[in-house]
């Protein structure tokens, strides 16, 4: 019962935040994992109908911020997160907040293609079912794959299980499920790792199609990549001086300044290493 | 066209070299080996079928299919028929597949899906895995001692308050389907949550990840994305648990009464092919081994074609599931 009114309050205050162009608001302090200190100081804005691109090296962090924004990281046991994050009006690590409500409004896809051992229908279904949505599902399921650039290829397979696809189309597929219930934002970490080049290209288009509608946070290895799709970008780093590897963010900003102009030096330093 | 590496010699310092008649040797003996182990399980099944056919074949001339479908077992009369003991076979083993599976399944999710911690988890696996050590006249005797006289007023109870429902037609009074069924259950559980532990274990993360990113809860999670990709390993289990309760003797020869009736009655005793072979055999005169034999090889020709038809299942499914 408590899911209801969590619902029914993030549901109250859509209205209001639709004013502002904030979608989520993260200020993160710190998060540990057990005793580990993974991540420190990242303060990010995930701005409404834009893409924002997480950059940076290996361990930095990406992930795990990005996993931190709808609750994701509460899977593991020994996951830990000090400070807020803000979406719709509301701490998501509140008291009263049910992870559950917020992994329903926003979405994610995953780095390896996930999909369930079903038909690609009942893929792009699953969260329509969830919701208990009472309207025209195969409309919307049409709808999902046609946005996700799945529709030619699988219209008249929709019966098949999803896992007879390829690695390209089941990350599409993936994508198709994320959006079919309309979630306000969508995470994405990695998407394109372990597609060819051509898959990749699909959904970089993909990316840039969906912004119309949506609010987007991906995580990219690719520094081509974020200049292509991301609006913002927000670079972390890991700091080793105590002996840890702590990962920060560095600065964020327009992917243009970020890129050609970046105002720190550890974000030039690592730019210039990218591209040398 | 020309070989243009025909003058080419491998890299100077490399280690490369072919295996030594040996190796090649060693290779060939070990799938050899293997072969003859396979080759010699299929015999040793071809054999047992044979010898067993040939002595139950003067009896299958002589009772032919009538043997399947009588219930009278009279060697005085030189009647025998083993419809009653068909009937209990599959009713005891249907009773304890319904129970026995569900308490399986639920145990391995119990003990796969992040209920308990690690090291709980382990004592409690540890615990249903003894249940597959204890012996099956242990069973039997707890059955006798333990189970009868505790679900007897429980038993006769619903016997008196719904006597119309067919299950509970009968009274309960000492041996019968009912605490057979229980001791069966109990005996296949740890088959059945075995299995489908691994299943369930065999799910990659990232399916779970899938699930709960979607904003299921746990128990959403498992309904719909759990249980139905752990779908082929859970039916093996629910397949040797089968298996295994078709051929179960000597805690049902104690339990279940010994009775030659068909009867949908939970509480009247019954009897079953393992345990009219058990029972029977140590007794038997010259003119009951024919027709005993012939009742073995029906309780064989059953278990082998539940194995069949499941494995037959399983591949058909597997198939559509790809993973
Ligand atoms: N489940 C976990 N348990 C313990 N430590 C973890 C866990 N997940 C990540 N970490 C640690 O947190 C730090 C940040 O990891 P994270 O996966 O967020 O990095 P990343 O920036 O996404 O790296 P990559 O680009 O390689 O994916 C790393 O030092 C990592 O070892
Ligand atoms: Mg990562």
């Amino acid at each position: 019962m408590s899911m209801e009114m969590e619902m029914n309050k993030l549901e109250a205050t859509a209205a209001q935040q639709a004013a502002g162009d904030v979608a989520i608001g993260a200020n993160i302090d710190k998060i540990y994992y057990g005793d580990f200190l993974a991540v420190r100081d990242a303060a990010v804005d995930i701005e409404k109908g834009k893409i924002t691109g997480f950059i940076g090296p290996s361990g930095c962090g990406k992930s795990t911020v990005l996993r931190s924004l709808n609750r994701m990281n509460d899977l593991i046991p020994i996951f830990r997160l000090e400070g807020h994050v803000h979406f719709l009006g509301q701490d998501v690590y509140g008291k009263n907040v049910d992870p559950v409500v917020v992994r329903r409004h926003i979405g994610m896809v995953f780095q390896q293609p996930n999909p369930f051992s079903m038909s690609i229908f009942e893929n792009v279904a699953f969260g329509l079912r969830l919701n208990g949505f009472k309207g025209d599902i195969s409309g919307r399921v049409e709808k999902a794959l046609r946005r996700a650039a799945l529709w030619n290829e699988v219209k008249d397979k929709l019966k098949q299980n999803g896992l007879s696809l390829s690695g390209g189309q089941q990350q599409r597929l993936c994508i198709a499920r994320a959006i079919a219930t309309e979630p306000t934002v969508l995470l994405m970490d990695e998407p394109c790792s372990a597609l060819d080049p051509i898959a990749t290209r699909q959904i970089e288009e993909l990316m840039l199609q969906l912004k119309k509608d949506y609010t987007v946070a991906i995580v990219t290895h690719n520094m081509q990549q974020a200049i292509r799709v991301a609006d913002k970008t927000a670079f972390f780093s890991v700091d080793m001086t105590q002996g840890g590897r702590t990962g920060f963010l560095v600065e964020v900003g327009d992917t243009k300044q970020v890129f050609e102009n970046p105002k720190e030096n550890l974000t030039k330093e690592y730019l210039s290493g990218e591209f040398s | 066209m020309a070989d243009k590496t025909k003058n080419a010699e491998p890299k100077v310092g490399s280690v490369s070299r072919p295996p030594t008649a040996f190796e090649y040797g060693y290779d060939k003996s070990f799938r050899i080996l293997t072969l003859a182990a396979g080759v010699l399980t299929v015999l040793l099944l071809v054999y047992i079928f044979w010898k067993l056919g040939a002595l139950a074949a003067p009896a299958m001339r002589e009772y032919g299919l009538g043997f399947l479908t009588t219930v009278e077992w009279n060697p005085n009369k030189n009647e025998y028929g083993i419809l009653a003991e068909i009937w209990g076979t599959l009713y005891s083993s249907f009773l304890a597949l319904l129970f026995g599976g569900v308490l399986g399944i639920s145990v391995a999710i119990f003990l796969t899906q992040g209920f308990l911690n690690a090291r709980l988890a382990w004592v409690f696996r540890l615990i249903v895995e003894m249940l597959a050590a204890i012996p099956s006249v242990v069973y039997g005797l707890w059955g006798i001692y333990v189970l009868i006289p505790a679900i007897r007023p429980m038993a006769n109870w619903l016997h008196e308050t719904l006597p119309f429902i067919p299950f509970f037609s009968t009274k309960l009074a000492g041996p019968g389907m009912f605490p057979a069924m229980i001791v069966l259950s109990i005996m296949i559980l740890p088959t059945v949550a075995a299995i489908s532990q691994d299943a369930f274990k065999a799910i990659p993360m990232k399916i779970q990840e899938a699930a709960y990113g979607m904003g299921t809860t746990k128990w959403e999670a498992i309904r719909k994305v759990i249980i139905p990709t752990a779908s082929g390993g859970i039916f093996a289990s629910l397949v040797l648990g089968f298996g295994r309760a078709l051929g179960e003797t000597m805690a049902l020869a104690m339990l279940i009464g010994n009775a030659q009736q068909v009867s949908l009655s939970l509480f009247s005793p019954a009897t079953t092919l393992a345990s009219l072979l058990a029972s029977t055999f140590p007794e038997a005169g010259a003119n009951q081994i024919g027709p005993l034999m012939y009742a073995a090889v029906v309780l064989l020709v059953i278990t082998m074609a539940v194995n069949f038809i499941g494995t037959i299942i399983m591949n058909y499914t597997s198939r559509q599931t790809v993973t």
